[in-house]
């Protein structure tokens, strides 16, 4: 261990010592009466990580013999993760202050899952993305029960735990295998070992099971099903949290071991990876039609946007990765301006989270209608919002690696989803004029939130704000 | 002026900024400036879309005003006008100020309804310009969703059932023209219109899932741009949402279908299919033939039983896009000139019966037929200028609505005899129904206790009529305003359609020797 390893991964070292130190202060100080401060200080930390990862670091650097690599991709990621969890803090001070939720231990916890994310999108050895992995999952379940007088709030957490821990079984099974026949956990020895068109059985079959590991944490079907009660039951704060950043994450896991151990074996994974996105475009988009709570459609519309991303994944190139890196840096935006709706989302001073409750919104509140409305067509993936543009990259990139049967069942689904982002702005903007709707006003750091997610839609088509070359770059540096 | 097309796509989108940020919402009283407002944009925009007539060179069959700057991943911003698309321009920024005007009345959430009419005519004049694959699905696209708002909340009594028809409709058939643009950019490396135009799709005949596909590559996009296309047009059997979206939509938001909207479908045949996949189009134009004269014929029988009048307008716009596909799907000179021409004129016609159904849909608040009866007693002015639009709709000569009938009927006379035959008896029918329409409507005797007091036409109506009565009898009595801007484009896109078919025979010719 020297030094220079030391210096790559100082923002995780950073993070972890902050919120240890934190966690000691607030303990033998006011606890819960400094939490306020303690997430505005969190995020203020993360957004000065993330610029910290922006700004330094060039090339792809490994440390730790090889365990974790510090390249492009890593550093694109971590600052999605980083950004979209400050925001998300940011959010849900307000909202958890006045429903007493506001622990202490809340952004510590969320600090140290994005120190667990980190991790995770930097492995390149099989034991370094699990210890990230569990960090980030044993953080999550801890928040997604945060509300612990709720029945609901501690279902989604138990079901998380219990669905989570199975995941990871499956996962370091799938770690065990590809160690004994490919005798290494590091992911440049593994690649070796997987040679094209001779990957050996025993490693095919680990290949499969770490996939439905991972396919467990981005929550693509068929293994989704925690995902729309941990959503509906977890606070609505956390519930953003669990859209966003860990999202990234595993996405970008997912990206790292496909390509980083198994680049050789390209034809192996492609064909399940495309059916995992197939099933979640679908799934996603016809069960999310008969939903009535907001939460849990966002749940389901979640799952088909992680089809999507998949579907850049299952294309195997660097401009499948690209698409994939901006399909999940536009749906983070998109995720957090919606979220930030929702949490506006208030009768009477209580949330409500029916979407019947939103009748006639757009007359009392224009403005963050029109903001939501805008939000709503670019999850559908209709143009000129940015969406649409996250909906290209990953069709051409399906289409050039020769998926065109996944890149039509892709704007197919993409119709029948539309459906019930219809359905909301049909409330918001058709409903009936009698009844009365919900509270107006509310924080106004939410309807920023709103408002600068809806512009960067519409604006971003300009030029992106340059993300794409950035994940271009990304993208070279993680597929050779 | 190097950025003109620019700047009369974008005046209007200005217009609704100013009008989202500095009109207050709260005050009805400040409705009234929003209308004037909306009313000075569009006709700020006309008079600015005229410097691109003046300066139009119709004897250049490339693209004039030509703009150009780098876009996102190798996009373009691309955008220009040749002689195919420079009228549908003129068209829309004609039609602008006259639905405003027509919209004067309207007194809910006046500023949002005035925002969502200033969106679309940008993104339908964007359709009309942009000369990149990507740039013209954007525009394409996001004019569905100012139309969903605008049949939504404005619209009748059913407006949701047809709202939600009319976006996924339409959104369903536009996907699967961007996977076959996707196919396109990976095929030829570019999306800009005017290099895919010499870019030769593959047409040697291959097998999908044990099919044949005759016309290989070219018949696969070709069928993907139909799907779209054939539903904005709309095509029969796929015309089901545009009776429901008329009926449903406020009378502004019919006359821009109608005249708008529905033209884009041509557009995109005259703009894509034709010229792009000449071996794909010429393996399936006698399947397009068939379903046009179907269209022709069997709307116009639908439109004669219809007790709705919007309803029975909107079939006969269905039939009467059933000419212009059958003109395109002709590709000869006459056809395309006559498809062109019948959705000029269509569009000021169809425009025009939809404001008559206003005029008098404001007075009583039915539309249907039976609530009507002699109107001409109390409303002469009113029964004139309908009689004259629903003599243009027959195709009466003297009136544009005859020339585009008579061109697209003789294009495809030459290619299949036994179309035009058919298609030539849904003439006849058009004037059954619309002259039974008239008479049920405006002539005969006042004797429903309702109509006693109904009032003619104001002076606001009037002047919304003039333009459009003098458009379609000067496009009757001298069709050249049209076709003498039309005509080199056109000539150039069927010598190049005709080259291009011979290679194609020639090579299958040297494949099977």
């Amino acid at each position: 261990m020297t030094s220079a390893d030391l210096t790559l991964v100082l923002p995780e070292i950073l993070l972890s010592v902050y919120a240890m130190v934190m966690l000691l202060v607030a303990v033998y100080t006011s606890k819960d009466g400094m939490a306020s401060t303690l997430v505005w200080m969190t995020a203020g930390v993360m957004i000065a990580l993330a610029a910290y990862i922006g700004i330094n670091g060039e090339g792809a650097q490994s440390a730790f013999n090889g365990m974790l690599m510090i390249d492009g991709f890593a550093r694109f990621a971590k600052v999605t993760i980083l950004l979209s969890a400050a925001a998300v803090l940011v959010m849900s001070e307000g909202y958890m202050k006045s429903r007493d939720l506001l622990r202490f231990e809340y952004p510590l916890l969320v600090a140290l899952s994005a120190v667990g994310m980190m991790v995770m999108v930097s492995a390149n050895d099989l034991m370094a993305l699990y210890m990230g992995l569990e960090l980030q999952s044993l953080a999550l379940y801890v928040v997604a029960s945060l509300r612990r007088e709720s029945v609901k709030s501690t279902e989604a957490g138990l079901k998380y735990f219990v669905l989570g821990a199975l995941s990871s079984g499956l996962l370091l099974y799938g770690a065990s295998l590809v160690y004994g026949y490919a005798g290494t956990t590091l992911f440049s020895g593994i690649i070796q070992t997987a040679q094209a068109g001779e990957v050996s059985l025993g490693l095919l079959f680990g290949l499969v099971f770490l996939i439905a590991g991972m396919a467990f944490k981005v929550s693509a079907v068929p293994f989704h099903m925690w995902t729309p009660d941990v959503y509906e039951g977890s606070p609505t704060p956390v519930t953003a949290f669990f859209a966003t950043a860990p999202k990234v994450a595993a996405m970008a896991l997912f990206a790292r071991v496909l390509h980083d151990a198994f680049g050789n074996a390209v034809s192996d994974w492609s064909q399940i990876v495309a059916l995992l996105s197939v099933l979640s475009m679908f799934l996603g988009a016809v069960a999310a039609i008969g939903q009535t709570n907001i939460k849990r459609l966002m749940a389901f519309s979640s799952i088909a946007h992680m089809g999507y991303a998949l579907m850049g994944l299952a294309a195997g190139t660097v401009l499948g990765v690209q698409a994939m890196l901006i399909y999940m840096a536009i749906y983070v935006t998109m995720n957090v301006g919606t979220f930030a709706f929702i949490l506006l989302m208030q009768k009477d001073g209580q949330p409500v989270t029916e979407i019947s409750s939103l009748n006639m919104y757009a007359k009392r509140e224009p403005g963050k209608a029109l903001a939501m409305l805008v939000l709503l067509f670019s999850l559908a993936g209709v143009p000129p919002m940015l969406g649409f543009f996250g909906k290209f990259y990953v069709l051409r990139a399906a289409y050039e690696a020769g998926l065109a049967w996944l890149a039509i069942a892709g704007v197919v689904a993409s119709v029948i989803g539309a459906f019930y982002y219809l359905r909301i702005v049909f409330f918001m903007y058709f409903g009936d004029d009698s009844e009365d709707g919900l509270d107006k006003g509310g924080a106004p750091i939410l309807s920023g939130l709103l408002l600068a997610s809806a512009a960067i839609m519409v604006l971003g088509i300009v030029n992106m704000f340059g993300v794409e070359t950035a994940a271009a770059t990304a993208a070279a540096t993680l597929v050779n | 002026m190097d950025n003109l097309l620019s700047m009369v796509t974008f005046i209007p989108a200005l217009a609704a900024l100013i009008i989202a940020v500095f009109v207050p919402s709260a005050d009805e009283s400040y409705n009234r400036n929003s209308k004037i407002l909306a009313l000075v944009a569009t006709s700020v925009t006309f008079l600015v879309s005229l410097f691109i007539l003046a300066q139009f060179d119709a004897s250049d069959t490339g693209f004039q005003f030509v703009e150009e700057h780098d876009w996102l991943l190798g996009l373009q911003y691309k955008m220009g006008v040749d002689g195919i698309s420079v009228l549908f321009v003129m068209l829309t920024t004609f039609m602008m100020p006259l639905v405003i005007a027509a919209s004067w009345n309207v007194e809910t959430r006046v500023k949002e309804y005035m925002i969502a009419f200033l969106l679309l005519e940008t993104l339908m004049l964007g359709v009309f310009m942009a000369l990149d694959l990507v740039l013209f699905y954007l525009f394409f696209e996001a004019g569905l969703i100012p139309m969903f708002l605008i049949i939504g909340i404005w619209g009748g009594a059913n407006r949701i059932y047809a709202s939600f028809k009319f976006f996924l409709y339409t959104f369903l058939g536009s996907v699967l023209m961007l996977v076959a643009m996707v196919g396109m950019f990976a095929d030829a490396g570019t999306t800009d219109i005017e290099v895919l135009l010499n870019h030769e799709f593959a047409f040697e005949t291959f097998s999908v899932l044990g099919i044949q596909v005759i016309g290989g590559l070219q018949t696969l996009l070709f069928l993907a741009f139909f799907a779209s296309f054939a539903v904005k047009m709309p095509m029969w059997p796929v015309h089901t949402w545009l009776p429901d979206a008329h009926v449903q939509a406020p009378t502004a938001g019919s006359v821009v279908l109608a005249a708008i909207l529905l033209k884009m479908g041509g557009y995109g045949f005259l703009r894509f299919s034709l010229p792009m996949f000449p071996v794909g189009s010429e393996v399936l134009a006698p399947l397009v033939l068939w379903m046009s004269a179907i269209a022709i014929v069997y709307t116009s029988l639908v439109a004669l039983v219809q007790e709705d009048m919007k309803k029975l307008i909107a079939y006969s716009s269905v039939a009467h896009m059933g000419f212009v596909t059958m003109g395109i799907f002709a590709a000869n000179q006459q056809g395309l000139d006559g498809a062109i021409f019948q959705m000029i004129s269509h569009g000021f016609i169809s425009g025009a019966l939809f404001l008559c159904v206003g005029v008098i849909y404001d007075r009583m608040h039915t539309r249907d037929i039976e609530a009507y009866g002699g109107l001409v007693n109390r409303m002469p002015a009113y029964a004139l200028i309908f009689m004259l639009f629903t003599m243009a709709n027959v195709g009466l000569p003297g009136t544009s609505g005859f020339v585009g009938e008579f061109l697209t009927l003789m294009a495809v006379f030459q290619v299949n005899t036994w179309v035009a035959v058919v298609a030539t008896t849904g003439v006849i029918f058009s004037a059954a129904y619309a002259l039974w329409l008239y008479r049920r409507v405006v002539m005969g005797d006042l004797i429903k206790e309702s109509l006693r007091s109904i009032t003619d036409m104001t002076p606001r109506e009037r002047w919304i009529f003039a333009p459009l009565v003098v458009m379609t009898l000067l496009l009757g009595v001298y069709p050249g305003l049209v076709l003498d801007i039309t005509g080199p484009a056109v000539a150039n896109l069927v010598s190049n359609y005709d080259t291009a078919l011979a290679a194609a025979e020639a090579a299958s010719q040297l494949a099977s020797n």
